[in-house]
């Protein structure tokens, strides 16, 4: 895709000749077998149907030149596909681009989901979605957004907003739609194959993966569960040692970044066979690593946990009392919690109402319900 | 190449003091001579505020002329400059260069068609 996006110049052009190629993959490889390179194989199509295309429009418009154009076909190599990949990747995620934008072109080219499923996880109409979609390849063609690797200057910040965008698809998938998580991880993978030299692309990969190790153990019944009381027995266990082995080769580079601290304190985790052995010590000195490099709210706000862990509730409940956060749920739910350990049950409980009222998420309703019930019944 | 409009995003209301402006006025020389080595300065000045303003237009078969701007905002743009580069990441550049030394958004507009 990424390939042809360059030798037409033009998103639709591209994405129409990859879905022929597709379809005449699945004509011929069930009796022909598939290609040795069918990557390749399917580059080499999708130009040649593109070449065919444009040449039938061209003698029906009387358009020439479009046709004119396109460089007849050499074959293509796998290491010029990665490249293309990684350019493209930059293209989707360039800021002059909407965020919403840079999400849904991102899922659409490089994860080739559909438009109608891209719609769905993010719970617009199709049509919407579509016309989103239009109009950021538009924007593409006619404002010049270059399919570059941006230069070194530009770098840094040019690969955040790429991994902004990768760990923005894996948090939707987090609330349940396991599809833009597995779709995340895979682009992390991608990612990191492609900038295996930046600490931070391996790191977000490993914050994917230590995440994702304990969705089997996050939910019961239908209920959230707070990865103290989780069964670690469900952990996937593979996960997590390719997350640490991905931390621990972040450590060796010494260039830490918010996507590799927050990786750690999840490898620390991994660590841990039962909830009480928890290293919170160490935790606590990665979160105010954390708080040095990418201070922020909600980070604050996670610290606390670990606050309360190593120093005591009441002083976790004093550093959370400090932070503006009162729109955010979990501000409320992480509140009633240390409220409750502290006895204060009617503190708690109001604590738990304003958690409740600001999720929708069933699985966390659940869980804040019975945990309002148990402090006042 | 493609051709590039930059616009100084300018809010209504009262002028910087003469000798912010005038090192204003040196810092942009510079740009536009930078630009020019590069052969990528195409054409640029600044405009007469929103007051200077006529419009002209279409009212039945009569063409009519009218003060002040077509719309009345609390920013109007306060001069164009054309620029032909290679690409918008090369045109956002530039727009940098603008906006660090005004201080004033650019807005950075594609012409149509290529060169």
């Amino acid at each position: 895709m990424s390939v042809l996006v360059r030798v037409f110049g033009d998103v639709d052009v591209a994405e129409e000749a990859v879905q022929d190629a597709f379809a005449e993959a699945v004509r011929r490889w069930p009796a022909d077998g598939a290609p040795p390179s069918p990557a390749g194989w399917i580059i080499t199509t999708a130009r040649n149907k593109a070449i065919d295309r444009l040449r039938r429009e061209a003698a029906r418009e009387g358009k020439q030149a479009q046709a004119v154009l396109v460089n007849v076909a050499e074959p293509v190599e796998e290491g010029v596909v990665r490249d293309e990949r990684l350019r493209l990747m930059f293209t989707c995620c360039h800021p002059a681009l909407a965020l919403q934008a840079r999400v849904a072109l991102t899922l659409r080219l490089l994860g080739g989901l559909t438009t109608a499923e891209i719609a769905r996880a993010f719970l617009v109409p199709e049509a919407t979605m579509a016309q989103r979609l239009v109009r950021a390849k538009g924007k593409i063609r006619d404002a010049g957004i270059p399919y570059r690797v941006p230069e070194e200057a530009d770098l840094p910040g040019r690969l955040t907003g790429v991994l902004a965008v990768i760990y923005l698809v894996f948090n939707q998938g987090y609330g349940g739609r396991d599809e833009l998580a597995a779709e995340a991880i895979r682009l992390g993978r991608v990612l990191a194959e492609l900038m295996a030299d930046e600490p931070e692309v391996l790191g977000l990969l490993a914050l994917m993966l230590l995440i994702e190790s304990r969705k089997g153990a996050r939910m019961r019944d239908g209920e959230l569960i707070l990865l103290a009381d989780q069964d670690r027995a469900l952990w996937d266990r593979g996960l997590v040692d390719e997350g640490q082995a991905l931390v621990r080769r972040c450590l060796r580079r010494n260039r830490p970044g918010p996507y590799q601290i927050q990786a750690a304190i999840n490898a620390v985790h991994g660590d841990a066979a039962r909830a009480e052995e928890t290293d919170w010590r160490q935790i606590l000195q990665l979160y105010d690593q954390l708080m040095g490099v990418a201070p922020s709210p909600v980070a604050a706000l996670n610290r606390a946990v670990a606050v309360a862990e190593v120093e005591g509730v009441e002083e976790a409940l004093a550093v959370v009392d400090g932070l503006d956060l009162g729109h955010y749920y979990l501000f409320h739910a992480i509140r009633a919690d240390l409220l409750r350990r502290l006895g204060r049950r009617e503190a708690a409980a109001a604590a738990y109402d304003e958690a409740i009222g600001r999720t929708e998420n069933e699985a966390e309703l659940a869980f804040l319900r019975r945990r309002r019930v148990s402090v006042c019944g | 190449m493609k051709l590039y409009a930059l616009n100084m995003i300018q809010p209504v209301g009262e002028k910087p003091p003469p000798e912010a402006l005038d090192k204003v006025m040196a810092e942009l020389a510079e740009v536009r001579r930078d630009l020019e080595s590069q052969e990528a300065w195409v054409f640029g000045r600044p405009l007469h505020g929103p007051e200077a303003s006529t419009v002209v237009r279409l009212r039945d078969d009569e063409v009519i002329a009218t003060d002040g701007p077509w719309t009345e905002g609390k920013e109007f743009i306060g001069g164009i400059i054309i620029i032909e580069v290679e690409d918008l990441d090369a045109a956002l550049q530039v727009a940098a260069r603008y906006t660090r030394v005004t201080g004033l958004p650019m807005e950075v507009r594609p012409f149509q068609g290529l060169i």
